[in-house]
């Protein structure tokens, strides 16, 4: 019998915020555990949280990305449960009124557009690290409370997504979306990011819904596929065999590529919620949203497509660019100042799509730091020395990392270095006479008929020249010389 | 409305207490009264009226995203029953 996979996820995103949600503590990742804690985020007697409004503006201006509606009063509650990573005994979370619920995310896959409900969105505060040492025989937790309180959203799907695949994707535009807002980083290993899935077996055809089981621990993005890909095997593997599926609560086990269940306390959840009687409830009015639209860039979608149109650029090559808003940012303010210059819009994404992300990559930093060494206007003069052939293709490399180490200019390297094309055939003669004398063999293959051969021999100019000389005219002259 | 065993032994499990066979009887009776005392509260008619979710009529009390001094360690752990190495320690918890 085939089986139709569904999936939903809930994610939890870690706004980022200078103070944690209620008290003006530092929400900074990697500090020594329990120097970021005071009396309100580790719920002493007598403290008054108070709403770190940018958190709250963070929460609305992400539900507007996901095209949610937006409640025009919502309040606080008090989930209770007892557990060490949670001082108060109580999370500060939303119950029956969130600020935000039903909306969507468009997810691409294999090029097909798909929507994706998002029930809810709605903020909370999280909760600290417990740490459980490693020998057996220890009889102790210990406890950080640095995270306590920091400001966390979470955004439960619709069970709408039918595959590994498409859970990936959206989670992967998800953290896409939040990064262009600049409300959080959605690193996984830090925890920025978390996530947990709900999966369910259908047999093809059917409308009711599996039994499902919660999967945790899913702590990168492979993760999550190849946790989704197991399980959804292993329930498939128990209904061929006549078992049910039991409604669980499973861990991913990376090191055995595994979920197993989690067998623990997990039975009478019993939250309690109640209003939080030290929030007041929140009003939002339509001139407040639409302050905060005002605030909201371009989302990568949308700018997918305009790139496409306005520069003519390729899908792929727009899919790679916009990645990063920071990338496309850049790589947008070159492409328009190519435009006023009559400069090859090709030649600029060419430049950042090769050189300029090999210089990330090798030396490791972030785009920050080369958009501040090589400014756009920049790379759109070495575009220009592209365009004029003033040097070879090959050579943008070169120039390019010179131009990130020292800062100077395309025109100013090419000149101080040498790097101009070359040529002329009075300079070229002499290196392409040496380089047939030494390479009789090829000269031989090639007037024997095997025609490719020339490239090697052009290949070798090249070398002798610095990879100066102008491949077309090497090749011109190659071909009078041996014809 | 009357509390049974069953419902004394959950609240405790929630609570992570642990009452003795003798402390339930007495439970079960004060609960019970208790409950009775606030069923009377159902009798009122509340058709017409909104739920109230705070008792101040204020909202949108916010504060800057700024920070301010947080304690020191020594002072944020100088309650703990239990400490070591900069952390608290409590009875073990597993996942
Ligand atoms: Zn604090």
């Amino acid at each position: 019998m085939g089986y139709e996979i569904i999936i939903g996820l809930e994610v939890h995103v870690q706004l980022k915020t200078k103070s944690k949600m209620f008290c003006g503590c530092l929400t900074g990742f990697g500090a020594r555990q329990n120097t970021q804690v005071c009396p309100v985020c580790l719920g002493l007697p007598g403290v008054l949280p108070v709403i770190n409004k940018q958190s709250f503006e963070y929460a609305l201006k992400a539900a507007l990305a996901l095209n949610c509606q937006i409640a025009d009063f919502t309040k606080f509650d008090r989930k209770h449960y007892y557990y060490p990573d949670l001082p108060k005994n109580y999370q500060i979370s939303q119950y029956d009124i969130p600020f935000s619920h039903d909306g969507y995310l468009d997810i691409k896959v294999d090029g097909k557009t798909k929507r994706v409900g998002i029930t809810r969105v709605h903020l909370e505060e999280d909760a600290g690290k417990l740490i459980h040492p490693e020998e057996k025989e220890s009889q102790y937790s210990l406890v950080d409370l640095n995270r306590t309180g920091m400001p966390l959203m979470e955004i439960v799907s619709e069970p709408d997504m039918n595959s590994p695949e498409e859970a990936h994707a959206y989670l992967t535009s998800l953290k896409e979306i939040m990064r262009y807002l600049g409300v959080s980083d959605c690193d996984m290993e830090k925890g920025t990011l978390r996530c947990d899935a709900n999966l369910s077996l259908r047999p093809k055809g059917k409308k009711e819904l599996g039994v499902k089981s919660e999967i945790k621990n899913l702590n990168s993005f492979k993760f999550v596929s190849k946790a989704l890909a197991y399980e959804a095997k292993r329930q498939a593997e128990l209904l061929e065999k006549g078992e049910r599926i039991i409604q669980e609560t499973r861990l991913w086990d990376e090191a055995k590529e595994v979920t197993r269940s989690m067998r623990s306390k997990e039975g009478a959840h019993d939250y309690r919620y109640f209003p939080e009687p030290d929030l007041e409830p929140i009003r939002i009015d339509e001139k407040w949203l639409a302050d905060i639209r005002k605030t909201m860039p371009e989302l990568p979608e949308a700018r997918r497509s305009r790139l496409i149109t306005q520069y003519g650029i390729s899908n792929y090559e727009a899919n790679v660019l916009t990645q990063e808003k920071i990338i496309i940012d850049y790589t947008e303010q070159a492409l328009l100042k190519a435009k006023e210059q009559n400069v090859t819009l090709a030649s600029v994404t060419n430049l950042t799509l090769g050189p300029v992300f090999k210089i990330i990559n090798k030396q490791k930093i972030e785009f920050s730091e080369f958009t501040r060494k090589v400014p756009p206007e920049n790379l759109v003069s070495l575009a220009n020395e592209l365009d004029k052939k003033t040097i070879v293709s090959t050579m943008s490399g070169v120039v390019l990392d010179e131009m990130f180490t020292s800062g100077k200019t395309a025109r100013n390297i090419i000149k101080e270095k040498g790097l101009e094309q070359v040529s002329d055939k009075n300079a070229l003669e002499p290196i392409i006479e040496e380089v047939i004398k030494n390479n009789q063999k090829i000269v031989a293959d090639y007037k024997g008929g095997k025609k490719s051969a020339i490239m090697a021999l052009v290949g070798q100019v090249m070398r002798a020249s610095q990879g100066k000389a102008n491949p077309q005219k090497v090749k011109e002259l190659l071909t009078k010389h041996l014809g | 409305m009357k509390v049974d065993e069953k419902q004394i032994d959950h609240i405790a499990a929630l609570g992570r207490l642990k009452f003795t066979d003798q402390q339930k009887k007495i439970f079960i009776g004060q609960f019970s009264k208790i409950l009775e005392y606030v069923e009377k509260v159902k009798s009122v008619d509340i058709n017409k009226i909104e739920p109230l979710v705070h008792t101040f009529d204020q909202h949108n009390v916010f504060r800057p995203d700024e920070n301010k001094p947080s304690l020191t360690r020594e002072q944020a752990l100088s309650n703990a029953p239990e400490q070591t190495k900069g952390f608290f320690k409590v009875p073990r918890v597993i996942e």
